[in-house]
């Protein structure tokens, strides 16, 4: 997974590796050779007192080191610039893919961790990469480099490589593998806090109205605890590293010191190339060493990794069509024909064979009781969820026929839960039609019985509003979103009991406006209110996914029991009056 | 004769490149700076210093370990000083066997010193002298062996304190970052909701994970390695000045330059940090958002434009963190600059001063050696600071949360009601969510225990902000509100909310299961008083139908869940709380009519011994209360029951006659 997400996104950046591959072996080379020069200075002018020579190499050493900061600068340039361009863009391909994602696979995988995944994950993956840059050519250029030196100083001390290269990876593999499985568990608590704070955000009012403050304070100290306890399990494990690793060097050098000694005494070798070996054995381990921590990352980078791609090769439930057709006429005709659903692990249908036609010009209300599938019914027409069974057809196209932003076009939803976004007034209602002037803002907010409200609001349109519009009224809230839904201009208005949170002489008021505006379009509203409903030219009344009746107001009072009921239920108050 | 020097000579470079890994693994571990933060853009720039200051202000707790980790940083710095000492006497002995084999063997060591002087070879003649060379004999093994064992020891010694520095420095991060993120917490349950009104989600989230990740992060690297650095320079300084003060002034020289490098570099990126992570908080803020409001983003074919601005904001993410990550990854290499720099001028002004005798080859040696360690541990220093920045520039968008203004404390001594009837009444209260516009002046009323009072009018009237008040969601600008004739300000909130049961508009589940959520409002139901409130409220007869039944876990999407079926859970959850007063906010709005008349009931049974609010816009539900108030612009307008203000054909009326007007029965 951390191979395939590495190999598709940095792509682009294949010449800055290459750069950086390449300025990192000058600047390696630079920083092997200064120790050379180094001695030269000891050995041929400190010792001879040649002021001469040491000016010289010391001019030629900052050269070197000149060349070695350029090379070293220039490729953490490329590789900052690789490192968070490919964040940038793992970011951006995730964002795109779950725009793509229908409710379903939203609702999968859970919004909190898709936060995560979009964020903190890609972090991780990141600094691998820009760690990579920077220290990955490095380290064998410099392990060949020093075993290349080293076998060339003495050939029989070489077998000590063999020995303490591998008790150095064994040691550290031993104790990465150990850390693997608490990396998975850190990322998937991440998710947990993310999960219980915006929880508590989300129902602070809830939560203090119940006084559950210490309960959830409860909630959120177990996900704190736990996350703090796979820290630090991680934590401990980390601590071992470097000291292992020190002792392993330092064991080392003492052991070429002891078994080199016995070969200087034997006349095998010379007391120079002892200690020049030394230093090379300690650069080979070196090298090593920043390969640990490089190896230290990508166990939590291999977890991120599959987190994103889990999420990357998801593919949406609800799909493009390869070949849209588009429809010949665009006067909002709305068929339901023989329309069947049922949600992913259900065991029965929400909706059974539910047929009826939408006409443009005309009101279609659909009733029925709570969980009869109204909601959901309205959802398949902009494809929220594809028909299990039976077709939705938009101007005599099947809406999965349709190019997803033709449909989108044709729709105007206000739904259920009236959601505004942070921003302000305006810039919500031109959230269908960005270009719609001041002046279609307003018309729409007359019509939507908004204009009063949004007129006494001291910036107007351009008052303030809090994500989800919380800090309007739930009235204000859902005239805010029919007038959004306006602004659109859309052939079909779909109204999912969008007036339940206005007062009755409101809501009397919109419908009459709404009349006019909405005279050439499709209007389909559920509602609970047979008020709202009763003019509607078509009335579908729905029961636990069944169409048990279809027609006027009229008409239904006549032949359909259920809709009977529902009225009566609804004219006890009156009846109790008269 | 340069052997001797030669381990040493390359231990600075590998030394640089111990510390370019360590300041790479430290980057790693909490997730480290290239972005990560939360945020309300702020405007205000960083203020490094009170800020850091109050980051260590918070291991205050741990400050016992935090001694003694100092303790152990200095034995181990003290150690690893040791170390190549010692390791350098090894050297010594070898070499000694080297020399020594190669004398005739009968002469003493003073003769064979005073024949390699002669010839013109101190340094050769310094060694004889200085260690226990016996002419003819080789390398004492026996004193090798002993020499090398000291050297594991010492190693073995900070490898050991190594382990349980970084151990206790774990255990000390993880516990003061818990403690924060507590603290947090609880911070957030002191804070008004006008604060949570005002901000985007995904930013707070963010200060509290992405940002507290950082500050974990940038703790525990400073603490173990600048802390050391430090020490390492100051005792390489020591040592240096001992050996040359002359030379110790050139090398000094570094440390000035090393700060002024340190600073220019830090003030560049540091502004990089703050905007970091404050484009990650805006970040987080459009992805929670986007997926919050995600149907409508499609539906609405803003997807497009949703991405346009992600795109922006992730640019500026990329500029502001590449910034970070490539000025701050300047300063390794131009410390290592620094560091030959002054190698070289060390190098030549230690070869004249030898030239003109003034100083033993020797020392010039040791020198160079420390003025090599000396860079490293400078090197390491400079970058853990500017790691710091990033640190702080989180700190402080935490502190900034933690600093927010709080509601009104709980009063110290808080009134406690002496009979719990539920009497409520509004005296001459006076409310505004914004001090420019004044929402409620001067309003009145008085609820008798038992009664239920309807609260009607159009929409944003101030119904809701009624509820806001009696609950003490948000603070009066005037008047009082009084429960059973307690002032509700001068009781604790836990007590007010307490005794009152509460159905908003906005119906909120949280992720668990339906019988968790319905036990919500009483967490010691047992399962047949949550079956009876389930069954009072009509919620028993849906849950039957679904697979799991009461164990179907509500999720975000809640699919399989009607938004009425939540709704009715909700009424659930207050009527299983069996509060002494009961607060109705449009609670059967996505209700149907028919289970309304059936939820009407129960909830009857459940208002007859308690006060109620019901703010209702289908009048039926209202028919029957007590007294029904109609509000218009913060003001009640009319009050009185149904029949009486149908009877004075006023506001009442006409919304009672626009609701039936379109039903042609």
């Amino acid at each position: 997974m951390l191979v395939r997400l590495l190999r598709r996104h940095l792509r682009p950046y294949r010449r800055a590796l290459a750069a950086v591959v390449a300025l990192q072996l000058v600047g390696t080379m630079a920083s092997l050779y200064l120790p050379s020069l180094n001695a030269d200075i000891i050995d041929n002018g400190i010792a001879r007192g040649d002021t001469g020579y040491i000016m010289e190499t010391g001019g030629w050493m900052l050269a070197v080191t000149l060349l070695q900061v350029v090379c070293s600068v220039a490729a953490v340039y490329f590789g900052a610039r690789t490192g968070m361009g490919f964040g940038r863009d793992v970011r951006s391909a995730l964002f795109h893919r779950v725009g793509e994602f229908s409710a379903h696979e939203l609702g999968r995988f859970g919004a909190p961790s898709l936060i995560t995944r979009n964020t903190n994950d890609v972090q991780q993956v990141q600094m691998l990469v820009l760690v990579s840059c920077t220290m990955l050519v490095a380290a064998p250029i410099m392990c060949v480099g020093g075993v290349a030196m080293a076998l060339q100083e003495d050939v029989g001390l070489s077998w000590l490589m063999a020995v303490c290269v591998p008790v150095l990876i064994v040691a550290i593999g031993l104790v990465i593998a150990r850390m693997v499985p608490k990396f998975r568990l850190m990322q998937v608590r991440i998710d947990g806090i993310n999960r219980v704070l915006r929880e508590q955000i989300t129902g602070i009012r809830v939560v203090r109205a119940f006084v559950r403050e210490p309960v959830e304070t409860e909630r959120f100290h177990a996900a704190n605890t736990d996350v703090t306890a796979v820290a630090l399990a991680a934590g401990r494990l980390q601590a071992l590293i470097f000291p292992i690793v020190m002792l392993v060097l330092n064991v080392s050098s003492v052991a070429v010191l002891w078994f080199g000694a016995g070969r200087i005494d034997a006349g095998q070798m010379q007391i120079g190339a002892l200690t020049a070996f030394l230093a090379y054995l300690l650069q080979i381990l070196m090298a090593v060493m920043m390969a640990t921590f490089m190896a230290i990352m990508i166990p939590r980078a291999a977890v991120c990794a599959d987190r994103i791609m889990e999420v990357v090769e998801t593919r949406g439930s609800v799909q493009p069509p390869a070949a849209p057709v588009t429809p010949l006429r665009a006067d909002g005709w709305l068929e339901v024909d023989d329309l069947t659903f049922c949600y992913p692990g259900a065991a029965s249908p929400v909706l059974r064979d539910v047929s009826f036609t939408a006409r443009p010009g005309q009101t279609t209300a659909i009733i029925g009781s709570t969980g009869a599938g109204k909601t959901t019914l309205l959802a398949m027409v902009p494809r929220l969820y594809d028909a299990t069974g039976g077709a939705v057809r938009v101007d005599g196209v099947d809406v999965r026929d349709l190019a997803p932003d033709d449909l989108w076009g044709r729709i105007g939803l206000v739904p259920q839960r009236p959601f505004l976004f942070s921003g302000t007034v305006a810039s919500n209602l031109r959230y269908g039609n960005p270009d719609a002037p001041d002046e279609e803002l307003w018309a729409a907010l007359e019509v939507a019985q908004g204009a009063d409200f949004v007129r006494a609001m001291p910036q107007g349109l351009e008052a303030p509003i809090a994500q989800g519009g919380t800090n309007v009224s739930g009235g204000q809230r859902q005239r805010l979103a029919i007038a959004r839904a306006l602004v659109r201009r859309p052939e079909i208005f779909l109204f999912d009991d969008s007036f339940s949170a206005l007062d009755l002489a409101t809501d009397a008021r919109l419908r009459a406006a709404l009349k006019p505006v909405t005279a050439e379009a499709t209007v389909v509203i559920v509602a609970q209110r047979v008020s709202t409903i009763a003019d509607a030219d078509q009335i579908v009344v729905l029961d636990d996914g069944l169409v048990v009746g279809k027609g006027t107001h009229a008409e239904l009072l006549v032949d359909c029991p259920t809709y009977v009921e529902i009225v009566e239920s609804q004219h006890a108050a009156r009846e109790a009056v008269a | 004769m340069s052997a001797p020097t030669k381990p040493r000579r390359s231990g600075g470079q590998d030394a640089d490149t111990v510390a370019a890994a360590r300041g790479m693994a430290a980057q790693r571990r909490g997730g480290g700076p290239p972005w990560g933060g939360a945020g309300q853009p702020v405007e205000k720039a960083m203020d490094f210093g009170p800020s850091a200051r109050r980051l260590v202000g918070l291991l205050r707790p741990e400050r016992l370990g935090v001694v003694l980790v100092l303790v152990l940083g200095v034995i181990s710095v003290a150690l690893n000083v040791i170390g190549p000492i010692i390791l350098g006497r090894a050297t010594d002995v070898i070499f000694a066997g080297v020399i020594g084999k190669q004398l005739p063997a009968g002469i003493t060591a003073e003769q064979a010193a005073e024949q390699a002087r002669a010839a013109g070879n101190a340094t050769v003649a310094g060694v004889i002298e200085s260690q226990h060379v016996v002419p003819g004999v080789g390398i004492d093994f026996g004193a090798l062996g002993l020499v090398l064992l000291a050297v594991i020891g010492i190693y073995l010694g900070a490898s050991v304190f190594g382990y349980v520095q970084g151990y206790l420095l774990n255990g000390i991060v993880q516990r003061t970052i818990f403690g924060l993120r507590r603290e947090v917490e609880d911070k957030l349950n002191r804070l008004p909701l006008s604060y949570f009104d005002a901000r985007q989600r995904g930013e707070v989230l963010s200060r509290v994970t992405n940002d507290i990740d950082n500050v974990s992060t940038s703790l525990q690297q400073t603490m173990s390695q600048l802390i050391t650095s430090i020490l390492t320079v100051v005792g390489v300084v020591v040592m240096m000045i001992v050996v040359s003060p002359l030379l110790a002034v050139i090398a000094l020289v570094t440390i000035p330059v090393s700060l002024w490098l340190t600073r220019a570099i830090g003030k560049r990126s540091q502004k990089h940090f703050v905007a970091q992570w404050r484009h990650t908080g805006a970040l987080n803020g459009q992805i929670e958002e986007a997926f919050t409001g995600h149907e409508l983003v499609r539906v609405f074919g803003r997807r497009h434009d949703v991405e346009t601005s992600f795109r922006d904001k992730n640019e500026d993410l990329f500029d502001a963190s590449f910034g970070a990550q490539f000025v701050s990854g300047i300063i390794m290499p131009s410390m290592m600059f620094i560091g030959n720099l002054n190698y070289v001028a060390v190098a030549v002004v230690g070869g004249l001063r030898v030239a003109s005798g003034a100083m033993s080859l020797g020392d010039v040696q040791a020198f160079v050696q420390y003025s090599r360690q000396f860079t490293q541990p400078l090197t390491q220093a400079a970058s853990m600071a500017n790691l710091l920045q990033s640190g702080v520039a989180s700190a402080e968008r935490v502190f900034e949360l933690l600093d927010a203004r709080e509601q009104e404390p709980d009063p110290a001594r808080p009134a406690v009601r002496e009979e719990r009837r539920g009497r409520v009444a509004f005296e001459h209260v006076r409310f505004s969510y914004r001090a420019d516009q004044p929402l409620i002046d001067d309003l009145s009323l008085v609820a008798e225990p038992g009664q239920t009072v309807a609260i009607v009018g159009p929409t944003g009237a101030g119904k809701t902000t009624l509820v806001n008040l009696i609950m003490r969601f948000y603070e009066l600008s005037g008047g009082r509100i009084t429960l059973d004739g307690v002032d509700i300000a001068t009781m604790t909130r836990a007590d007010l909310r307490s005794g009152v049961g509460m159905v908003l508009q906005d119906t909120w589940l949280f992720g668990g299961t339906i019988r968790d959520n319905i036990a919500y409002g009483n967490p010691a139901a047992t399962e047949a008083q949550i079956h009876a409130a389930a069954e009072a409220t009509y919620v028993d007869r849906f849950v039957r139908s679904l697979p799991d039944g009461y164990d179907t876990v509500i999720d975000e999407e809640g699919a399989g869940v009607s938004a009425g079926e939540k709704q009715l859970i909700t009424i659930a959850r207050a009527f299983l709380a069996d509060p002494s007063l009961l607060i109705l906010d449009e609670a059967t709005s996505s209700v149907d009519t028919r289970t309304e008349v059936l939820v009407q009931r129960a909830m009857a049974a459940l208002r007859s011994d308690r006060t109620s609010f019901v703010i209702a816009h289908r009048l039926s539900t209202i028919r029957d209360a007590d007294l029904i108030l109609v509000m218009e612009a913060g003001a009640i307008v009319e009050q009185g029951n149904h029949e009486e203000l149908l009877a004075t054909r006023g506001a009442y009326w006409r919304l009672y006659e626009a609701q039936f007007a379109g039903n042609a029965t």
